[in-house]
């Protein structure tokens, strides 16, 4: 039984590639069927996130369009043979693609795949509604930040609208010393405003910025965001693990001169 | 940082909480988040006459609840209150 997942948020660059392309990894790790699909069609970055821009010949649009098969466009991930990426156009515009048109798309790759996560585009026009029209269940991310929430909270509304099965929270970038010393809002305060269940949350970890430098998303690495991302994944597969949120992951010499100068 | 505190009077992520959950009952309900305001003071006032309140310390919102003989959640008016004392002000 394969189940269709959408990444989103409302407000750009909150981390929905980053969380697609790990979420994905993560999953293609713990040995599930994984189909990536980057929608944000004139915008494609989940490529660059895993790494694959090199290794593009056809695109979404193509095959929506009959330009190839499906087999041609999908990518094998280099490190796990069990995951594939299909890339956006980056020629096309959001008009290129109605919700139609995705609902069959996902359906063709149920057969193949556990799990088909789409990573959607910004904003509630044509591009969110093509990706969330074949999903089953939504995860919304968000930062502790009011322009973050304040999206979220209209995206929740949109897809409670739209009858989405299942709908759930990642907050990310949480700083825990910043939440201690009461400077930004927590975990708990995000759920509180937003109502909706949370499936994770992620530090705010420079590790993060290393992993899309170098095309290789960090999913169950030795790192805070690694971790959370790892969680984040087994709880989708149904395991209970509560969520904890990791010390930021800032070098030594970051926290050393943070330190000092709140000395 | 403690100079801030007392300078502010609030932590930057309580503003936060606070704006936003202002801000969100007042899109939700299609109103500008000045009427929200109206109605805290109007109550704020009312209230007071008959306890020790902060006007600090008041929250009103929209949420949803579910009510009895009502299938569905439906959306209510909530206003949390604090009271410092619950005395009859006095009058007693």
């Amino acid at each position: 039984m394969s189940e269709v997942i959408v990444i989103t948020s409302g407000k750009g660059g909150v981390g929905k590639t980053t969380t697609s392309a790990n979420i994905g990894t993560g999953l293609a790790m713990l040995g599930m069927r994984v189909a990536l699909i980057d929608t944000d069609i004139g915008l494609r970055n989940l490529d660059v996130v895993m790494g694959l821009e090199n290794r593009i010949v056809y695109n979404l649009v193509d095959v929506v369009e009959g330009n190839c098969r499906m087999k041609q466009a999908l990518i094998r991930d280099k490190r796990y043979p069990n995951l594939y990426l299909l890339p956006s156009a980056q020629t096309r515009d959001k008009s290129a693609v109605n919700p139609e048109q995705m609902i069959k798309l996902t359906e063709d790759l149920k057969d193949d795949f556990d799990y088909i996560l789409l990573d959607c585009p910004a904003g509630i026009e044509q591009g969110f509604r093509n990706a969330v029209a074949g999903a089953d269940r939504a995860l919304v991310v968000t930062t502790p930040e009011v322009s973050a929430i304040r999206d979220a909270d209209r995206i929740i509304g949109l897809l409670e609208n739209g009858d989405m099965g299942q709908i759930q929270l990642i907050v990310n970038r949480v700083r825990t010393d910043m939440v201690r010393r009461g400077d930004m809002m927590s975990v708990d305060d995000v759920m509180d405003i937003l109502a909706v269940p949370l499936l994770g949350a992620i530090p705010d970890d420079e590790a993060i910025v290393i992993s899309t430098n170098q095309g290789e998303p960090l999913a169950g690495t030795d790192t805070p965001s690694g971790q959370a991302y790892m969680d984040i994944c087994k709880r989708l597969l149904g395991e209970d693990i509560p969520v904890c949120i990791p010390e930021a992951g800032r070098s030594l010499i970051s926290r050393l001169t943070g330190f000092l100068k709140r000395a | 940082m403690n100079r801030r505190r007392c300078v502010v009077g609030k932590r930057s992520g309580e503003i936060a909480r606070k704006r936003l959950k202002l801000l969100l009952a007042a899109e939700k309900t299609d109103c500008s988040p000045d009427f929200l305001e109206m109605i805290k003071d109007d109550i704020c006032a009312v209230v007071s006459k008959y306890m020790d309140i902060d006007p600090e310390e008041i929250e009103v919102g929209i949420t949803k609840a579910v009510f009895k003989g009502v299938p569905d959640r439906v959306p209510a008016f909530y206003a949390n209150i604090p009271a410092r004392c619950l005395s009859y002000k006095g009058i007693i």
